[in-house]
């Protein structure tokens, strides 16, 4: 296992890499100067400008830039918000725990929702249940989240009023108190984020579970006497899981996607509304950054699919 | 049936029909409706697609109230027979806006569904045609694709270079194109990995090494023979990148970086009605609604064609 960790990390370089050339590319080509906000300003003469592009090494050859800054990302060096005056990596760090508090939370909802949910429709497909469900995992699946979200505000905030909806992060109350009202205000961003990839799980999970159920080895461990219970949750979800892991790693990028909306909907905090805020403020070097954190958390989180397909099935692991 | 008019179509409608598909064995296309009229989840997506696609098309003639006509009189007013979506915020007339913004929705999807599949099919084809280093680097790129943030590059290229494009080709085409354009190139990588997959499984059959065998140049191999058998996934996989090019516009419009306010597609409607939840909800309500219906029939619709597309599977 450990030998085939180390494998993947050294996998994990190229694409970091591919993805940061790519990402800088994009900045390269793109017309229009990361110093507009200097250009544009009369206060500024232009032989200070000239003398910052100089300092920056702006007018340098494409491929020393790119060096010297992946070499600044990975030093820590991540620049300086136009817009807030703070230094970049302050600013995302600030913000990274409740991004990723909301994501995950809501993952282990959409895992608590697809995992019994398609298991269940699988073992008796096609009954009214498995009709239900996958009925709601495809309308689950059509509404975007920024609808969901419109339509949970609609009716647990301004109707019943049960809900802030609106995400503060200056909660004054203190003890059990405190813990509560970040339960209320996170709920339904949670809910949001995850119903949508609960939905599109359950479908992976329901079609995974129907291709292995089938199988002999299946039939042989009913054959043996295994309780139902055994079969179902120890020879058959084990190995159906190894395909919707796959498919979990490749939708993350549209989680963080979701991430970005949601957080948007709900004025969270989190990095996904710092990206909206800094594109509306021109902030380049904060949208630079934030993009590069996403890129560096879907391959992080390939990563984790990665070891969990060692420990679902060992082969791959010794292979 | 096509050119076999009964002389008594009451009487000999349904035979000649029988006769003529007897007649005619297993056309593909023939086939694949006979399996995809039995979904019938999928005939209704169909049919509430074409709705709306009708409607969006034809509506503006039939509804002549222009979209940028303010009325203050009538600001966030609901349903009414002189407004039968109701209004936004300056009086403008919801049914006029939302038919117009429709069109350039369900543009932008097919589009970028365009874009990707051809993109998709190229570099599928390529990598599978091709052995050794060509594949290999076509597929990292492919990987690349699929684990780059899509929604995060979407809009740091928009704010890019979407001052450019304006001042290019003017403010409507240009963000039309920029956004066709940057979602068609982030989804064409299934389609590329689907027709990789099946031109591998299909250079190797018996009738691709025969025409191999009589002389027939690679490009004829795969235009004539590979191709057109390996289209049914790509077909099925074409229509959910519809639905999620949809999703995908309108969730840009939905953040504010999409379409200007002066071209009302759904998202766009969505973002600007955002703020007035609490006193006109409808306002969200029917292009949220629209978007749904659309993305769900499209759902249903792949889904049919998925089985239809299956020769394998008996019906």
């Amino acid at each position: 296992m450990g030998q085939y960790l180390l494998r993947r990390l050294m996998l994990v370089v190229p694409s970091v890499l591919g993805i940061s050339i790519l990402l800088f590319t994009v900045l390269a080509l793109a017309p229009g100067d990361p110093f507009e906000e200097l250009a544009t300003n009369p206060n500024v003469p232009a032989e200070v400008r000239a003398n910052l592009r100089a300092k920056f090494g702006l007018d340098d050859p494409v491929a020393v830039r790119y060096v010297r800054w992946l070499g600044a990302m990975l030093g820590g060096d991540w620049g300086f918000s136009f817009a807030s005056r703070v230094d970049v990596d302050e600013l995302i760090l600030g913000r990274l725990p409740t991004t990723l508090l909301v994501i995950g939370s809501s993952q282990v909802l959409a895992l608590l929702i697809a995992l019994p949910v398609g298991v269940y429709a699988a073992t008796r497909p096609y009954s009214l249940f498995d009709k239900i469900a996958s009925t709601l995992a495809f309308a689950g699946f059509a509404l975007p989240t920024f609808f969901t979200g419109i339509l949970l505000i609609l009716v647990f905030s301004i109707q019943l009023d049960w809900l802030p909806f609106v995400y503060r992060s200056d909660i004054s109350a203190t003890g059990w108190q405190f813990f509560w009202e970040h339960f209320k205000q996170a709920l339904m961003p949670v809910a949001v984020l995850g119903l949508f990839q609960g939905a599109s799980w359950t479908r992976y999970v329901r079609s995974a579970v129907l291709d292995v159920i089938r199988l002999d080895y299946v039939t042989t461990a009913r054959a043996k006497g295994l309780a139902e219970r055994a079969v179902i949750v120890k020879h058959v979800v084990r190995n159906a899981l190894i395909p919707v892991v796959t498919l979990v790693a490749l939708q993350m990028p549209a989680i963080f996607g979701g991430a970005i909306v949601t957080e948007q909907i709900f004025r969270v905090p989190g990095i996904g509304s710092l990206l909206i805020s800094a594109i509306l403020a021109n902030d380049t070097p904060v949208i630079m950054a934030v993009t590069f954190v996403f890129s560096c958390l879907v391959i992080l989180f390939n990563l984790i699919a990665d070891l969990l397909y060692g420990w679902l099935d060992p082969r791959i692991a010794y292979r | 049936m096509a050119g076999s008019i009964p002389a008594s179509p009451t009487a000999s409608a349904a035979l000649a029909g029988g006769a003529a598909v007897r007649a005619k064995p297993a056309s593909l296309g023939r086939e694949a409706w006979r399996r995809f009229r039995r979904h019938r989840l999928a005939l209704a997506g169909a049919a509430i697609l074409l709705f709306m696609v009708l409607a969006v098309l034809l509506g503006p003639w039939l509804w002549q109230v222009p979209i940028n006509e303010i009325d203050f009189s009538a600001r966030l007013k609901g349903s009414s027979w002189r407004h039968p979506l109701g209004t936004d915020d300056l009086g403008q007339d919801l049914l006029a806006r939302m038919l117009y913004g429709g069109r350039i929705s369900i543009a932008v999807g097919f589009a970028a569904m365009l874009i990707a599949v051809i993109v998709g099919t190229i570099v599928g084809a390529i990598s599978g045609m091709s052995r050794g280093s060509v594949d290999a680097a076509l597929m990292w790129l492919t990987d690349l694709f699929l684990s780059l943030p899509q929604l995060p590059l979407l809009l740091l290229i928009i704010y890019l270079f979407r001052d450019s494009l304006k001042v290019l080709v003017g403010p409507e085409i240009g963000v039309f194109i920029l956004i066709v354009a940057v979602i068609g190139g982030f989804r064409w990588m299934p389609v590329a990995r689907l027709v990789r997959a099946q031109f591998f499984s299909l250079r190797e059959k018996e009738f691709v090494e025969a025409a191999r065998a009589l002389g027939a140049s690679t490009s004829r191999q795969v235009v004539r023979h590979i191709l057109p058998n390996s289209l049914g996934p790509v077909i099925v996989a074409g229509t959910i990148d519809v639905a999620a090019a949809i999703i995908a516009e309108s969730t840009l419009s939905f953040l504010g970086l999409g379409f200007p306010p002066d071209i009302p597609s759904w998202g766009r409607l969505l973002y600007d009605a955002k703020d007035y939840l609490d006193i006109a909800p409808h306002w969200a309500l029917f292009p949220g609604s629209a978007i749904f219906l659309v993305v769900l029939s499209i759902s249903y619709i792949g889904d049919g064609l998925r089985d239809a597309l299956d020769p394998r599977k008996v019906m």
